[in-house]
């Protein structure tokens, strides 16, 4: 016991005195859930938008203003003809334009229904959705309250509500991404470089013909960014609590769980990346490469995993991120317990199993 | 727990040990003895069986077959005991640079069980003796060379072991600082710790005992450094070297 105090004290120290390991370990993860939360962000705020009204009656007027002042759109410019409306787009000035036909109040009070034509710049697809989606949702709000006492012409239309995440806050979709990239990052990627370094300053050969166990030298080795990991993603919660209100509605003991089982299988993938890589430099790199990649774009972090082509549907089922991030949003934001999100669980346990298996099998084969 | 069994008798006895991975043998019956307080040289070229063999006699690696007791244990059942009465130092002088001389021994102490107080005290003791108390709190990593050398050797000697093995122990140190280095060989020799050695420059092999040269995973050669020289009537170690390996073909 005493001698693995003692080897933790060391690695501790390893920490504390390398001013880039600190850096990698406290600062990339505010950094990164700041970028990600307030930069890359998929809110509509202040579109730019151009309007052409054949009408220009009180409704259509009513209308625009209600549009204009939701906030999240700007009006850039009014348009007179439908001739302005392409070279605007081209121009890149706005991102939508919305076009109301003439005798716009006169034919809703006539004939019950009047049309808006949206036009949106689809070369960004999911913006153009989402600008038509907000659109739609005003104009659907307007005529619900407007007409709220005509019962006659019972109109059917469908009604888009965005469950858990209401207002399409970004936040909450990557905070959860940003955790799992963050601890892969820290966990899988630390360890397998500082054992690698082991490795190649020789201290290692040091370590093993040394009495202490195996089993000691990994878990001391380990132990620290276990600490340390857990500390950064209690940050990390907080910060997308506190900063961008992402809540956290289920049961904290389940989060607890479910993020500590996240990093120890983490933290055996970095072992077992560590029983291949003999320098520090092929740990970075299998790390960086065969670790980060994958968890930024297979994993649904970035990409819903529903637009994929099948075979990489496939393959995401391979990256331990996928199942944590869905599981950390189920928790997190739908208030899930253990009776939800208990596939994924057992799906990173056997993960982890997998991982450990694998490296001690590499680690003796590496003494024989 | 340090205590050593028997004093008495050579403290390494390696017979017809053999190690093989698959079908390739790495070492091929070899045969020796070494006693209490020798300087043993172990010379051979790369892929001699120098490593696999030294890896066996470290408790680090089971044999195959043949018979290996290093400071009284078994080196089938009892590797764990081995490894707490050996000491080693390898080719790197493998020392945490990014910690002070201090906080390195303080962490040998830590992995060998050394009581805090012992650790204390041995640690000053050993700081003077090497003049280095003016550096107990730098780090490692600024160090010259042959310092760190020395630090490595003091620390595979920390815990009092029977037996320390040096691999290679002076890569790229110039001839003087590697013969002040000898100067405390033949110390810890002097207070009967075993020294087992290995080496490629063939005037290291001429201040062991008695030297062994492996080539093929065999033992070719096992006398003293001056028997060597006699038998194959040549003036240095080298002129040793160079005829078994001319013999050979």
């Amino acid at each position: 016991m005493n001698q693995l105090l003692g080897f933790v004290k060391k690695e501790f120290t390893h920490i504390f005195r390398d001013s880039r390991t600190m850096i990698i370990l406290f600062g990339i993860p505010i950094i990164q859930l700041m970028l990600f939360g307030y930069v890359i962000t998929t809110e509509i705020k202040d579109a730019r938008i151009a309007i052409l009204d054949h009408s220009n009656d009180n409704v259509t007027r009513e209308l625009t203003n209600k549009i204009l002042s939701s906030g999240y759109f700007r009006l850039e410019d009014n348009l007179q003809n439908e001739h302005q409306i392409d070279p605007i787009f081209k121009k890149g000035d706005v991102k939508q334009v919305i076009v109301y036909e003439k005798d716009f109040a006169q034919k809703l009070e006539r004939e019950g229904k009047a049309n808006i034509q949206v036009i949106a710049d689809a070369s960004d697809p999911n913006t153009a959705q989402m600008l038509y989606n907000y659109t739609n949702g005003i104009v659907q709000d307007y005529t619900k309250k407007k007409y709220a006492g005509f019962a006659i012409p019972v109109q059917i239309k469908s009604e888009v509500r965005m469950l858990y995440n209401e207002n399409m806050v970004g936040a909450f979709m990557y905070v959860p991404g940003t955790m799992a990239l963050i601890l892969m990052l820290i966990s899988a990627m630390m360890t397998s470089i500082t054992i690698a370094r082991e490795k190649e300053m020789g201290t290692m050969e040091i370590l093993l013909v040394s009495p202490l166990k195996a089993s000691h030298i990994i878990l001391g080795k380990v132990a620290p960014y276990l600490l340390l990991s857990i500390i950064d993603a209690v940050v990390v919660v907080l910060l997308g609590n506190m900063v961008f209100g992402v809540p956290i509605r289920g049961s904290i003991v389940v989060l607890a769980f479910l993020v500590v089982l996240y990093i120890t299988m983490a933290l055996s993938l970095g072992i077992l990346i560590s029983t291949v890589a003999n320098s520090q430099q092929v740990a970075l790199f299998i790390s960086g490469f065969a670790l980060m990649l994958p968890t930024m774009l297979l994993s649904g972090f970035i990409f819903p995993i529903e637009n994929m082509p099948v075979p990489l549907q496939i393959l995401s089922n391979l990256m331990p991120p996928r199942w944590f991030i869905d599981a950390l949003k189920q928790v997190m934001l739908k208030g899930n317990g253990l009776e939800y999100i208990w596939p994924n669980i057992l799906i990173l346990c056997t993960m982890t199993v997998f991982f450990l298996a694998l490296s001690i099998k590499k680690f003796r084969f590496r003494l024989e | 727990m340090k205590e050593t069994k028997a004093a008495t008798g050579p403290i390494i006895q390696v017979k017809e040990l053999v190690k093989q991975f698959g079908a390739f043998t790495a070492v091929d019956h070899i045969t020796f003895e070494v006693q209490k307080g020798e300087i043993f040289g172990f010379l051979g070229a790369n892929g001699a069986g120098k490593t696999t063999a030294i890896r066996m006699l470290c408790g680090l690696l089971e044999p195959t077959s043949g018979a290996l007791q290093v400071a009284g244990y078994d080196g089938y059942h009892q590797r764990e005991a081995i490894k707490r009465n050996i000491g080693y130092m390898s080719q790197k002088f493998s020392l945490y640079e990014d910690l002070t001389v201090y906080e390195n021994f303080r962490l040998y102490g830590g992995i060998y069980d050394i009581p805090r107080k012992e650790r204390i005290r041995k640690t000053d003791e050993l700081l003077k003796k090497l003049h280095l108390e003016e550096s107990r709190d730098k780090l490692v990593g600024g160090l010259p060379l042959g310092w760190k050398q020395k630090l490595a050797f003091s620390l595979a000697l920390f815990h009092q072991p029977a037996v320390v093995f040096l691999d290679e122990p002076s890569g790229g140190v110039d001839p003087l600082t590697r013969r002040t280095f000898w100067d405390l060989i033949y110390e810890a020799a002097h207070h009967g710790i075993t020294i087992f050695v290995t080496t490629h420059y063939m005037d290291e092999a001429e201040y062991c005992n008695r030297v062994a040269i492996m080539s093929e995973g065999k033992i070719v050669a096992l006398d003293t450094p001056a028997a060597l020289k006699a038998k194959y009537q040549t003036e240095s170690m080298d002129g040793v070297f160079l005829k078994i390996a001319r013999n050979k073909e």
